[in-house]
């Protein structure tokens, strides 16, 4: 199914802050705002929530250190016991860098691997972009077209009175 | 399109907008190298060439052929490992450290930073795995059950520390290095012609679109990413340290280790990123974006930690005395008057006298004097773990056993090859990926908020009055 876009283009992140409080305040529902750069405040103002991704960091972490842990101890202390330098065969200090460098390789990765899973990052050839100055020095909102429900040119006159220096339709086939 | 602070210098002059950052940085992706790209990329492939045959000759006939004797088992190799590792800690401060405190300068600095970091912990890498002797079994330091029984790897070794701790950090310095370039492979991307070109670049790219939630999702990655990237870096070199702290040579088996070897680090990563800037900004013309300002800004950074290792040095010998430990004592005053006494001054001169210099703004300020002394850095900090490796090590518990060092061709060949292969990566790296991070630097290029926008009528109305340079121009 072909899905129909309005696309407000921007130039100043300041007019693209104030235009998506505006057309949100109108009723208008944004399906997504493309930007070159993190834009910030448009999380307040887009209403999008905080990211749950630290917590995935912090498990991802605490799944690193018990694993490091259980790891030295179950290899050093119980499968095959030697002494070392006169140490205990469990000697805990000992195992704490360790420990610390596996927290460190769990968090980053059960973090970073999620991050790609929940924003569908992966490598394709096929790239679907509304518009392509989008990375490079212009802010693009898009806004779903229901045929037959949405007013045209009364969504076209919010954004051009909200400062988008253009407006333009793109038709994107799923 | 810029907010010029009555206060503080611009961190891209110019006026720059945000498609002239664009084209500046994608330029060099999008042309055809330039001569002195060639010509520099011709050196470094001689380097490279000469680490191929090193280490070739290290394989077929072992680290015989290395000048290592039976004394002094340590030398060329672990210096080259230490000061590689060094240098790479500078990106990951950068963007990790400088991004917790907030220090918007980095952004045009930290791709190039992050990138010297792999390629230098790559070049690291070598060495240790060399000196295995037999590098087909380097993943004998895994803790797999060896074939002959149970028997794991034994987790009470800082050298097993070392493999852990170097692992990681390359594994999570590439994942927070690529992590930025998503957005500006994208960039590249869509500016693309060619069907090579596009292709690649959208792999590289992921389908990066820039949506808002993707940026939100980006930036929480990145602060999280830097938050364990800090206490990482500063673990690695002192794991690297603890290598020869917990061993009981005298001049190794010091408390001072950690901190000293990561102030060293930073000292020595400081340097190299000066070196490679300034070169790259007058090659690729990005002086708008690598300014004076922040030539200054690194020049503060070495000041702060040389003085550090400064200090380091003069606890060291103090501590010596101090111990009335005897053989301690005989190892510093062995370093600084006996036969490698060259060695330490030239370490003392390098790491501790001229970076005083930079406490004068002009010398600071001045990118040939800069350039002259983070050369001088660099030469230095190999000189320092070369004086604490092998003055240790030489003068042995018995007199009998005392030797002196002094390198093989092949010695010399992987340390000069390793710079090759160094810069071989980072010539690639220039000419493919964007050596600047776009997306970022456009971010700081009109420092806003929600909250900043309504106040900027009347902060620009009392900009005005204090002075008249202020400029807040939209285009």
């Amino acid at each position: 199914m072909n899905k129909k876009f309005v696309l407000g283009i921007y130039d100043d992140e300041d007019v693209l802050l104030h235009a998506i409080e505006n057309v949100r305040a109108a009723g208008t529902k944004i399906y997504d705002v493309f930007s070159p750069y993190p834009v910030h405040g448009i999380d307040d103002v887009l209403g999008i929530k905080r990211s749950r991704l630290p917590i995935v960091a912090f498990f991802g972490g605490l799944t690193g250190m018990s694993f490091a842990l259980w790891m030295q101890i179950w290899m050093l202390g119980f499968d095959w016991p030697m002494i070392i330098g006169g140490k205990p065969h469990i000697a805990l200090p000992a195992f704490i860098p360790v420990t610390f460098e596996l927290t460190v390789l769990f968090a980053a990765f059960s973090m970073v691997i999620t991050f790609f899973i929940v924003s569908k990052l992966k490598p394709s050839f096929k790239v679907n972009v509304f518009d392509k100055r989008s990375t490079d020095d212009k802010f693009v909102m898009a806004i779903e077209v229901k045929d037959g429900v949405t007013d045209m040119n009364a969504l076209n006159n919010l954004l051009r009175t909200n400062g988008a220096i253009e407006v333009n339709e793109k038709e994107v086939v799923k | 399109m810029q907010h010029v602070s009555p206060i503080r210098e611009p961190l891209v002059t110019g006026g720059k907008t945000y498609h002239d950052i664009t084209e500046d940085v994608c330029r060099q992706v999008e042309a055809k190298p330039n001569v002195r790209w060639m010509a520099a990329f011709a050196v470094a492939l001689v380097g490279l060439a000469i680490f191929i045959y090193s280490v070739y000759r290290t394989l077929w006939y072992g680290i015989g052929e290395w000048g290592l004797n039976k004394t002094v088992g340590w030398a060329w190799d672990i210096t080259n490992f230490v000061w590689w590792v060094g240098i790479g800690h500078a990106g990951t401060l950068i963007s990790a450290i400088l991004l917790l405190f907030r220090q918007k300068w980095r952004t045009s600095i930290n791709r190039a930073a992050e990138a010297m970091t792999i390629f230098a912990v790559i070049c690291a890498a070598m060495f240790p795995v060399l000196h295995m002797g037999r590098p087909w079994l380097a993943y004998w330091v895994l803790p797999l059950p060896n074939t002959f029984g149970s028997l794991w790897v034994n987790f009470n070794s800082p050298l097993l520390w070392d493999v852990f701790a170097i692992s990681t950090y390359f594994s999570v310095s590439l994942v927070f290095w690529y992590i930025g370039l998503i957005p500006d492979f994208a960039t590249i991307r869509d500016r693309a012609t060619g069907p090579i070109a596009r292709r690649a670049y959208s792999a590289l790219s992921m389908g990066w679109t820039g949506s808002a939630k993707a940026w939100s999702r980006y930036e929480t990655v990145s602060l999280i990413l830097a938050g364990v990237a800090t206490p990482l870096v500063l673990s690695v070199h002192t794991i690297v340290s603890m290598d020869f702290a917990t061993s009981v040579i005298p001049g190794w088996h010091t408390t001072i280790f950690p901190p000293y070897f990561v102030a060293g680090a930073i000292f020595s990563g400081f340097a190299m990123v000066l070196t490679l800037m300034i070169i790259t900004r007058k090659t690729f013309k990005l002086e708008d974006y690598i300014t004076l300002e922040h030539v200054e800004s690194m020049n503060k950074v070495i000041i702060l930690t040389g003085s550090i290792v400064g200090v380091a040095y003069t606890t060291e010998f103090f501590i010596a005395w101090y111990s009335g430990v005897a053989y301690e004592q005989y190892a510093f005053i062995n370093r600084a008057t006996g036969p490698y006494w060259w060695a330490y001054w030239a370490m003392m001169t390098c790491n501790v006298i001229t970076p005083q210099l930079f406490w004068f703004r002009s010398i600071r300020r001045s990118l040939t004097a800069t350039f002259i002394i983070s050369i001088f850095v660099n030469i230095g900090m190999w000189f320092e773990r070369f004086v604490i490796i092998v003055t240790s090590l030489h003068r042995d518990y018995l007199p009998s056993s005392w030797v002196m060092f002094s390198p093989s061709w092949i010695d010399i060949g992987v340390y000069v090859g390793t710079i090759g292969l160094f810069f071989t990566l980072f010539l690639l790296f220039c000419k493919f990926f964007p050596v600047v991070n776009m997306a970022e630097v456009k971010s700081i290029l009109k420092s806003s908020s929600a909250v900043r926008h309504t106040h900027a009528d009347t902060m620009h109305s009392t900009d005005k009055g204090l002075n008249t340079n202020t400029q807040h121009n939209n285009e």
